[in-house]
């Protein structure tokens, strides 16, 4: 991998056994995380991305196989990792927010607690890791830091919970971020705010970012590159402003016609598109999108489009751009 | 799950759907091992209750010649403190334990159904009313209950039952009324009443066999129970009279002499372990097959 | 907090002026003569009369059943109808007993049910999931006086480890004789505690704070012990709330096996001799007790989870 890279995915998939057959929930997925950069990971809830999320955490369920891929974080590819050296890793290069801030944090530990306990692997006094963790409640503006650690999780406001998980996942200052939709329960104020945060710690700290969420918004507001998935593949990915200026994949093109504002108007949710996404135990053989795709054309039902690199995305998978099959 | 759906198909067909379901879900039953040793354990009992009185020997018999004698081949369990044979008398038992049981647990059944049937389908002041009572009837303490019951009644197979129907109902009651409830507004009830049906023939004939699978199933895994206080009442003297031969008398009697014979005990307290464990193992399996929703009720 | 505390006390209140009220109706629907059946059949008239009214049966009912409201507030509970002593008395002297055998109980519940319940939550699925399910529900399903018969008979009368008969004197000797009736009370329990602590346990792997734990790279062990046990005991604590209850009820049974004095002991006894003040204060008073012990178990989650202290204050 490149010495730029601070997160690459290589060819991932992954399958559930279900009593129904085998869910091929994530295929072929590929993608790198700038070292400092912030990788916004874009796609309707079911395309996969808490199965990749999970698979970087090395957090996936029993049930979960990964057929194919790598993870590489800087020069370790995590899936050859045992699970004792990837809780090595986690909490330490790794930190993750996640989406539902009331439930993420344990509700009957004191925020205090939850934050030196985290700290398990410095040898430092209890004091001298409760002063750590004021240090980081201040970083992350929470007022009278102090008093809030004899505080529980639910005695705080969401928005303020969300920045004690802020403030813990970076605390180890980590070389790679994993957010998963760390803003959606929050409101419009807020959610600029946490951004506005994240980004200034991410700069200070200097660690990636890979951030999932379903708003587009935030990923033009926030992010260097965009990976739009659909149905368990990536179908568009290459740098932010390329890809909103001149979307390539037609699912990338409907996500932001039907989004008038486009960047501006901050949207709660991806905006309806007709038809459904197509069923992940019997995938259909030729492109995951075709059935609702305006530009469907012979070859998009029978024939897989591969990713191709074309101007302004680093990758498409549409038979539009593939110069063999149009031709 | 395929289940309800299973079961709405068969109730719709005609009766020659049946018997192939049925077989499968026995099938499905049977190859859970503990499902089958249950199974086993009571047939077991079954045949025992079944054979009760061909041994050759009278179960009340008094022999006092030969008392407290260990197994032989004239007594397969040895004799009591009066030279009664307990494996007749261990017989004997199992048909006053299983009718006993069976009848007060469908007793207990029918009464609380038709409460909670009222409770989930009649006027709210009613169906508040039958909360209530279900659960003053809920808070007595089983024991202190059939105590002060057969103060009353005088100790005998109907203060059993009593006991039983008090204990057990206000569960089943309940159990119906939420489910008379989730279903009392829904489309093919609303259908019914259009047509003119009655409140009674609504209840019996369309909300009761929808309602009645789950609440089986309960009923079977308190069989169990049942037969504890059964055999409990008798060791109290406050259930089945001598001489009559309850499991739970035998084991009393056997208790006074305990110095003399361990045999007495023994051949009381065996066949009351083997048969809650296979009601219960039974149980267990049939709600593991049939209604995998009520899995984590106690 | 105070006002949830005093809703649950009025409720429990409540329940007990309940059982009083039925507790009256039933005896008063026994029939015959509850006097002439205390005193027998040879007793004279005179003796029936002064009977009854010592013990205010010739009242009306609704004023016998007030008066016995007032005197209870005053802690007076009536009089033994063969002794003359006070119930009250009585009954204490009896108590503690049975509290040691229902605390003895809860210790033998708890202690293997816990490790039972974890035990099978880690492995789930596995063999030893099977094997603690099968042991939890058959030592639920087998009555506790069978248990109670068996143990006398296995480790008293033939092994001789354990006395066979009374409560004993001096801590090591009452510990000693405590053994066998609470292993007869609590093994049932181990199962019920066992099962809903695995599925509790279950459940509460699958919150999301779990998760984040794990993303913090905490050990397994750590999160099961600091961070999921804490919260999945609390349904464990409600069901020995109601185990309580239970073990009161086999307390009957194991002090008439192991011939232990106690208040089980006691209300049989009092049944036979048809003495009803002592039944009356003997049922009220494991009525109240086991009330409390509800109220206890709720007031120890509201201390546990930080949550439910929470709502209560709010």
């Amino acid at each position: 991998m490149t010495r730029n890279t601070a997160l690459s995915i290589r060819d991932l998939s992954i399958s559930y056994d279900t009593p129904e057959g085998r869910l091929r929930a994530i295929r072929e997925v590929s993608f790198d995380v700038a070292r400092g950069g912030i990788t916004g990971l874009v796609g309707e809830s079911g395309c996969g991305k808490s199965t990749l999320m999970s698979a970087i955490l090395g957090l996936l369920d029993g049930a979960a196989i990964v057929e194919s891929g790598e993870i590489w974080l800087g020069e370790t590819d995590l899936l050859t990792l045992s699970r004792g050296e990837m809780r090595r890793l986690l909490g330490d290069r790794i930190g993750a927010v996640f989406q539902d801030p009331m439930r993420s944090l344990n509700p009957v530990l004191t925020i205090g607690r939850q934050m030196t306990d985290i700290q398990f692997r410095h040898r430092l006094s209890r004091r001298t890791k409760r002063e750590r963790a004021i240090e980081m409640l201040h970083k992350v503006r929470i007022p009278d830091p102090a008093a809030r650690l004899d505080r529980y999780p639910h005695e705080l406001s969401g928005g303020m919970r969300q920045r004690v998980a802020i403030a813990m996942a970076l605390m180890a200052e980590p070389d790679l971020l994993v957010a998963d939709e760390p803003t959606t329960a929050l409101d419009a104020t807020l959610e600029m705010r946490t951004i506005e945060l994240l980004r200034e710690l991410q700069q200070e700290i200097g660690c990636a970012i890979v951030f999932i969420t379903h708003h587009l918004g935030v990923v033009s507001e926030l992010c260097d590159d965009t990976v739009i998935m659909y149905a368990g593949e990536v179908v568009e990915a290459g740098p932010t402003r390329a890809l909103f200026e001149a979307p390539r994949h037609p699912y990338t093109d409907l996500l932001f016609a039907c989004d008038p504002a486009r960047i501006r108007e901050r949207s709660r949710h991806l905006p309806t598109i007709p038809g459904t996404v197509p069923g992940l135990i019997d995938v259909p053989p030729g492109c995951v999108f075709a059935e609702r795709c305006p530009e469907r054309f012979a070859p998009c039902g029978r024939l897989h489009p591969r990713p191709l690199r074309v101007r302004g995305s680093e990758a498409v998978r549409c038979h539009l751009h593939d110069p063999e099959v149009t031709s | 799950m395929t289940l309800p759906a299973d079961a709405e198909t068969a109730s719709r067909t005609d009766a020659g759907g049946r018997p192939r379901r049925r077989a499968s879900s026995f099938a499905r039953l049977v190859s859970d091992p503990l499902g089958a040793l249950g199974l086993g354990l009571i047939v077991l009992t079954v045949i025992g209750a079944l054979l009760a009185g061909v041994t050759g020997q009278d179960a009340t018999a008094l022999n006092p010649i030969d008392r407290f004698q260990g197994p032989s081949a004239a007594h397969w369990l040895g004799t009591d403190n009066l030279g009664r044979d307990l494996f007749t008398r261990v017989l004997a038992g199992a048909r006053i334990a299983l009718t006993l049981s069976i009848g007060a647990t469908a007793l207990a059944l029918v009464i609380g159904v038709i409460a909670g049937l009222i409770a989930g389908y009649g006027p709210r002041w009613l169906d508040n009313l039958l909360l209530l009572v279900f659960d003053a009837m809920k808070s007595v303490p089983t024991v202190m209950l059939a105590l002060v019951l057969v103060t009353m009644t005088g100790p005998s197979l109907y203060a059993v039952l009593l006991v039983v129907v008090i204990v057990n109902a206000p569960a089943y009651g309940r159990m119906a009324r939420t489910q008379t409830l989730a279903i009392r507004s829904s489309e093919f009830i609303e259908a019914e009443r259009s047509l003119g049906a009655k409140g009674g023939r609504i209840m019996f004939r369309h909300v009761l066999p929808n309602i009645i699978g789950p609440i089986l199933i309960v009923a079977a895994m308190d069989i169990p129970v049942v037969v504890g206080i059964e055999a409990g009442m008798s060791f109290l003297g406050l259930g089945v009279r001598p001489p009559t031969p309850s499991w739970g008398s035998i084991l009393y009697d056997g208790f006074s002499y305990l110095r003399e014979s361990p045999w007495p005990v023994i051949a009381g307290g065996l066949p009351i372990i083997v048969t809650t464990l296979g009601f219960t193992f039974l149980g267990e399996a049939l709600r593991d097959t049939f209604d995998p929703k009520i899995a984590g009720r106690k | 907090m105070w006002l949830y505390f005093l809703k649950r006390l009025g409720l429990a209140v409540a329940v007990v002026a309940i059982v009083i009220a039925a507790l009256f109706a039933m005896i008063h629907a026994i029939p015959g003569d509850p006097a002439r059946v205390a005193l027998g059949p040879r007793a004279s008239e005179e003796l029936v009369a002064a009977f009854r009214e010592r013990i205010g049966l010739d009242q009306p009912i609704l004023v016998q059943m007030g008066n016995f409201y007032v005197s209870l507030l005053r802690g007076d509970l009536g009089r033994d109808a063969v002794s003359g002593e006070p119930v009250l008395r009585i009954l204490l002297s009896q108590l503690p007993d049975t509290l040691y055998l229902v605390l003895g109980s809860i210790l033998v519940a708890v202690v293997p049910g816990v490790f039972l319940g974890t035990l099978a939550a880690r492995h789930r699925g596995s063999l030893i999931d099977r094997v603690t399910s099968v042991i939890s529900v058959s030592v639920m399903s087998i009555p506790a006086f069978v248990i109670a018969i068996y143990l006398l008979l296995i480790f008293s009368i033939e092994l001789q480890w354990f006395p066979a008969i009374g409560a004993g004197e001096g801590v090591l000797d009452r510990l000693h004789r405590l053994v066998l009736p609470s292993l007869a009370l609590g093994l049932a329990w181990i199962g019920y505690v066992a099962r809903i602590l695995r599925a509790s346990i279950l459940e509460e792997m699958n919150e999301p704070h779990v998760r984040t734990a794990r993303a913090f790279g905490l050990s397994e062990n750590r999160i099961m012990y600091d961070y999921v046990l804490r919260i999945a005991i609390l349904p464990t604590i409600t069901v020995l709330g109601i185990g309580v209850g239970h073990m009161l009820s086999g307390a009957v049974f194991a002090e008439i096996v192991f011939a232990r004095p106690g208040i089980g002991k006691l209300v049989f006894d009092a049944i036979i001799s048809r003495n009803y003040p002592v039944v009356t204060g003997a049922v009220l008073l494991t009525t109240i007790f086991f009330v409390l012990v509800n109220l206890l178990a709720d007031l120890v989650i509201a201390w546990l989870d930080p949550r439910v202290r929470h709502d209560l204050a709010g």
